[in-house]
Order: C-alpha cells, then structure tokens, then sequence
C-alpha cells in the first residue's frame, strides 16, 4: 500500500506516523494492543499523569467550550452559585445557529480580514528585521555580545509592562514620541486615537516585542551552516547576494518554517497587545479575533458565553487549517517535517 | 500535528477558556453574632477616584472598628471601569467577592436582576430610609424589593478655568452655539482648545444627547430611541464639535487625559461631575479653589440636561456576614458619615438632612449641584441601562474618528439596543 515510488514512501513515512502504525498492525490489532501494555505497562503508567493533566486543562475546557458555542448560555441563564442560593442553567441547545450567525454577519468576517492584516504584516516585518539583525549579529563585529544583550532586552521585560511603557509612549499629549516630534516642529501624531495610525501603532509594538525571538532563533540557524560553503561559493565567483540567496536561505530554511509557524500562531492570537494598547479601538478598528471573543466572554453585558465560545471555536479551525495547509505546502516542497 | 496542539493549547487558554478566574482572596470569617456584637470581616469594594476620593473613604470605612470593634474592615479600591465586571466574575463564581459593593446605579438593577444582590427590606442596612432623596432611591428598586442604600447622588455640569476665561474674555456659554463661539475666541486669544470631551467613554455624550431632545430608549413605550432623529442630531452635534475644533477629544485614557489637561490650565473646560472635584482641586491651576467655575452644560436645540448618576451601596447575597454587611452598609450612608464626605470631597448627600448641615449648606460645589441634580435626567432603572453603554460607546468613538456617519453610528447602536432588548420597538 505504502509502496509506489520511493519518494512517496518516505514522505509517508515521516509525515504520518498514525497511518503507518496502523497499516501494520492490521493482522492482529488486538493482540498488538495486549502485548504492548503487557511489554510497556511501565512506560503507559509513567505517561498517564501527563495525559490526565493535560485532559483536565486542555481536554475539558476545549470541549466545554465547544458545546458552550452549540447553545445560547450568556449571563443571564448559566448556573450561579451565590452564597446559599444556587441557580441552576437553563440555556438551550441551539445547534449551529451561533456559527450561521457569525460566518453570515460582517462583524466576524470584518475582524477576520483585519486579523489577517495584522498576522501577515507582523510577522512579514518580524521575519525580515529578525533575519537582518541575525545577519549582522552573526559576523565578527565590536562588541557584538552587548549588542546581542540589547536586543534581547525586549524579551527579556514582561509583555504587561513593555506595552504599558509604549502606551504611555504614545499618549498624544503628554507622550515622550510627540514631544520629540515636537522638538522637530512636527505635529503631534494621534497614534492611538486615529484608526489608521492606532493599526500602525499595535503592529509597531508587536513588531518590538517579536524581533528577539526571531533574531535569536535565526541566529542558531546560520551558526549551523558550515562556513566552507561560504568559502567554496566564493571561491566559485559568487557574490554576497548569490551566497545569501543560495547558502543561508536554503540553510535556514528548517529553523525559518519552524518559526514563521510559531510567530503566525502567536501574533494571531496575540492579546496583550491589543487590549493592553488599545482594547480594540478606536472604536473597533484594531479589534482582533480574540479580543472580540474576550470582549463578548467579559466587557458587553450579559456576556455572551456562547459567541464568545464560537468565535474561539472557529479561531481554533483557522489556526489548524493554516497548520494543515502550510505542512501539505512544505511537504511538496520537498521539506520533511 | 505537534503544532496543531500547540495551537490547541494557545487557543483553549485563550478564546475558548471560559473557567472562572477565580480567587479566594477576600474569604470572610464567617461572622457571628452571639451576645448581639457583630464580628468578622468586612471587605468593601470601593470605585471612587484613586489618589483624591479614596482616601477619605478608606479612612470612613476603617472608622467603622470605633463602632463595632470586632469588626475589621477590608477596604479594596477597584478601579470605576473595571468594577462591573470584576464584581460579576466574582459574583458568579461565588468566590472572591466581596461584602459590599459601591454599585453604580445603573449597575444596580443589573446585579439584582442576576441574583447577586441581598435584599435589603427589613435590615439595618436601610435605617431612616424616608430621608433619603427620591431620585437617589429610585435606581436601588428592583421588581418591588430594595437592593441598594443610596450613597451619592450626582449629575455633570461644565468645569472651567476662570483665569483664562478672563484671559480670552468670553463668558460662560449657555447654549452649544456660544460654547463654539467662545471656544473659538479661547483659541484665538490664547492658543488652548476650549472644550475637552471624552471620546472614549459615552456617559461625557449624554448631555448632548438630551440637549436634542434624544435619549437612548424609552422604557415605557418600549421603544430604542436613540436612532431616531433627534439621537442622530445629538451625534452629529458632538461630531460638528470636534471637527471644528470647539473641542478636543482622545478615543484612549480619556480620563487622565481630561484631568491632567484641565488641571495644568492646557484646555479651559470640562465636562465633569462632582466625582472630579477633589481631583481637580488637586491640580496646580487650582491651588486658588475661586479658580474653578462651575455651570450647567450647554443646553442643545431642544432643552438642556444632564444624566443624574450616583452610586449605591449594595450588599453581595453570597456574603459569609450579612449582619455586619448591612451595619456597614447602613454605616457608609448615614447622616454621619455623608457629612463628613461632603465636607471633604464636595460629593452630594442623599440624605435630604445632610444638605442643612452648616458645612454642606456652604460648599459652594454642593449648592451648585443640588438644582442641577434636581433637573436632572433619570434614566429607566431596568437591568439592561447598565448593558446600553458598551455598544453606544462604540460608536461613539467610531463617529468621533470619522470611522461611521452620525446616521450610520445612531443606527448601528440602534440595532444593538433592538437586539439587547427582545421585542421592544
């Protein structure tokens, strides 16, 4: 089944597992389950703390969620327990009425194409500033170690207080950025308080707070390429360009797809960073998909549990697609991963 | 798919999370009362303004061990925007809230209306209860029982700089066409926009709104009103406002922002209310109090008005030590205790008499706001008045910043209030 061509094989083989374990356990799949209990009890005892922890933080919630965006619970007709008093739920169960509403409505699909918006902008400018201090960094230059130092330093200050600093950066009136433009005879910039200039604002901070991780991650990378390949490409005639466009991009190419995945996930779903700034406004112009769903879940009133449980549902769905379809895109590429 | 579970886990925490955050602090000694002395834990969360009014609330509160002293007193000061909803986190999880609540008075029926508040008929907590304003004891009723005790009554009126009034020599405006006037003539003279106003927060945009004769529902006739044609007058009002620069606004930190331009003399007039007095008193401009005038807002093409605000003290329904509860409750808002926060803070009493009491009879902020609450606009007390604001607040910044027309604004806060309130018009 699993031989046609070699190279399909070997795609098979190491892209999925679970088929793989399958097809050849087909004889006697019972008998498969037994002797590996029977031979490997110890290993299942020792996994089984992990796998009860992770059912009861990321099983229960998940699927309490997702039940939760099949009903109508808000405020109003979940369970409370008040001192004495307890309340029991009377929500109903719905059906897809939450997701008709919310692939049909504006609302989502507006907040959606910002949120793509601010995921490809953020990540395209972390990427491309990470990879050029990378580069720089990853030569033999003064004092390089200090400057490494620096750079990190935006990684090394907790979120909370780094977008704190820089909303206090761009009040409009009393922030440090617009008296310095003022210093320059320019006018004060509405930087949180224009809806153009408030995305520019969140994706600047976002981009502030990204570059370490991925300087630090492509700096691993080019360390593992061989110099020699520097060396035979310039022996070759090749010049810098050739050499970066050949030699390092190829070379970094497992720990890039690693991270553009990683940096896509994050800024996606990146919180702090808006609410902290801007809590999606003004108005709703920088209001990203899970801030929304936060907003539904606790800031209108009553909280509407299940909108807020649909649209992080439905986050959940884009965010595994995005996955699924970017490994099928590098396994074509030729990329084992 | 080690990434998808990756992704799993971000999201679960995230978006799809909806385990209580809860947290035991605040837990109660379950209080007792044998031999008739009340004892145990009190905590209170106050919303009032940090760095002014806290403190002379923090130290009324912390009095109350004179009365009773086995009780302690937990003061926790929680910041006006964020106290709604923490409460009801709280509330619902049923740990972590607290004993009693400085409730705003639109929140009032909100929380009655989910279970989370006790009664109050019956209890100490409503001592003399026939003293206090009939205004400021409307918003504590809910479907005929009393969930509150009034605590301060207030209204808005518009905050400004004498000197540079003088400076610019403009007089009060009375109506919003002498209020562009005159901004216009500050400007001039001396550089400063006339007029703050908080974009990021709707309550700054009622007065406008009843000035046009608009308010945003009707609860008698069961009907939203807030789109129809005066709601989109008062819209276009505060948009005209802005736009030509009679006024200032910000769709972020507005209040820190408002405060700390007025009290550095950098703009000549607020909207405000008595809860910002003592803060504004702060301000270098008013180390001289005579500096600061106060009037009523501008009255719009159809009538002047203010909404009538305030704050109520209500007691949770799942507190460990209702007794001492409704004593402190009862404590916070007697004649007493008004007084002496009227004194200090310049906040309205409830009771009518704390007003002939020499020290609040005097105060010039008092006198001031005594008539204005009187003409003031009382909203429907029903549960949802405390879910109208997140959606008009919305599109109110969205039209302050030029994101949506005065039509589409009024409108699309319209369509929210229809679906917020099923079947009204």
């Amino acid at each position: 089944m699993a031989v046609d061509t070699p190279s399909q094989s070997v795609a098979k083989a190491a892209g999925d597992s679970v088929a793989r374990g399958r097809s050849r356990g087909t004889g006697k799949p019972r008998g498969a389950a037994k002797r590996s209990l029977s031979t490997h009890w110890y290993a299942w005892a020792m996994v089984a703390p992990v796998i009860l922890v992770i059912a009861v933080i990321i099983g229960y919630p998940l699927i309490r969620g997702i039940y939760l965006s099949l009903t109508d619970a808000n405020e109003r007709n979940v369970a409370r327990s008040i001192g004495v008093n307890e309340i029991p739920a009377t929500y109903e169960f719905v059906g897809l009425d939450n997701y008709t509403e919310a692939l049909t409505g504006n609302q989502f699909l507006a907040t959606l194409g910002w949120t793509l918006v601010w995921t490809v902008s953020c990540v395209a400018l972390t990427f491309a500033l990470g990879l050029a201090l990378a580069n720089i960094l990853n030569r033999k230059i003064a004092g390089r170690s200090a400057y490494r130092l620096l750079l990190i330093l935006p990684w090394a200050v907790p979120g909370f207080v780094s977008v704190f600093a820089w909303r206090f950066l761009y009040n409009q009136d009393n922030g440090l950025l617009n008296k310095l433009l003022a210093g320059g005879g320019i006018d004060a910039v509405p930087w949180l308080n224009d809806p153009t200039w408030a995305k520019f604002s969140v994706i600047l901070v976002n981009v502030w707070l990204g570059v370490p991780f991925m300087m630090v991650a492509l700096l691993g990378g080019l360390q593992s390429i061989p110099g020699e390949m520097y060396e035979a490409a310039e022996m070759d005639g090749a010049n810098a360009w050739q050499r970066f466009r050949h030699i390092t991009m190829p070379g970094l190419r497992s720990v890039s797809t690693t991270v553009i995945l990683l940096s896509t996930i994050w800024t996606f779903n990146m919180f702090p960073v808006i609410f902290l700034l801007t809590r999606g406004g003004p108005g709703e112009a920088t209001q990203i998909l899970v801030t929304q769903a936060y907003k539904f879940s606790f800031e209108v009133s009553p909280r509407d549990f299940a909108q807020s449980s649909t649209w992080g549902v439905l986050i959940l769905v884009l965010l595994m697609l995005f996955a699924a379809v970017y490994r099928r895109v590098l396994r074509k590429q030729g990329e084992v991963w | 798919m080690r990434r998808g579970i990756a992704a799993t886990a971000l999201v679960a925490a995230l978006g799809v999370t909806l385990a209580a955050c809860g947290s035991d602090s605040g837990s109660n000694d379950g209080g007792s009362k044998s031999s008739g002395e009340l004892s145990g834990t009190v905590t209170w969360w106050d919303t009032s303004t940090v760095g002014s009014e806290d403190k002379v609330f923090k130290k009324v509160a912390e009095d109350f061990k004179k009365k009773h002293p086995k009780v302690t007193v937990k003061y926790v000061n929680v910041p006006f925007g964020e106290a709604q909803n923490k409460f009801k986190n709280a509330a619902q999880s049923g740990s972590g809230a607290p004993d009693v609540i400085r409730s705003e008075v639109a929140w009032t029926p909100e929380f009655a209306d989910l279970g989370y508040l006790a009664p109050l008929d019956g209890t100490p907590a409503l001592k003399n209860s026939e003293d206090f304003l009939k205004q400021a004891a409307a918003s504590t009723q809910y479907k005929g029982k009393t969930y509150g005790v009034p605590q301060v009554i207030d209204s808005m009126g518009i905050f400004y700089n004498k000197k540079i009034f003088k400076e610019a020599g403009v007089e009060v405006p009375k109506t919003i066409a002498e209020l562009k006037t005159a901004s216009a003539k500050i400007k001039q003279k001396t550089g400063k926009p006339g007029l703050y106003l908080r974009g990021d927060d709707a309550y700054w945009f009622l007065s406008f709104l009843y000035g046009e004769g608009g308010d945003l529902v009707d609860a008698e006739k069961k009907t939203v009103t807030v789109d129809n044609a005066a709601g989109v007058k008062g819209f276009k009002v505060v948009k005209d406002l802005v736009d030509s620069g009679a006024a200032k606004t910000d769709a972020t930190d507005g209040w820190n922002n408002m405060q700390t331009a007025f009290k550095d003399g950098k703009v000549a007039m607020m909207i405000n209310g008595p809860w910002a007095v003592a803060d504004t008193y702060a301000g270098k401009e008013f180390k001289d109090k005579t500096n600061l005038g106060i009037a009523p807002v501008p009255a719009g093409s159809a009538g002047q008005g203010a909404p009538q605000g305030g704050h109520n003290l209500a007691v949770y329904a799942g507190s460990k030590n209702l007794d001492a509860s409704y004593a402190f409750a009862e404590y916070m808002t007697s004649v007493e205790t008004q007084a002496t926060v009227a004194k200090e803070l310049s906040l309205l009493p409830t009771r009518e008499s704390v007003y002939i009491k020499p020290d609040v009879a005097t105060n010039e902020m008092i006198g001031f706001f005594k008539p204005v609450v009187e003409k003031a606009v009382e909203r429907p007390w029903i549960p949802e008045t405390g879910s109208l604001f997140a959606p008009l607040v919305t599109e109110y910044t969205k039209v302050l910043t030029g994101q949506t027309s005065p039509d589409a604004g009024a409108k699309a806060t319209g369509d929210a209030y229809r679906k917020l309130l099923k079947d009204w018009k």
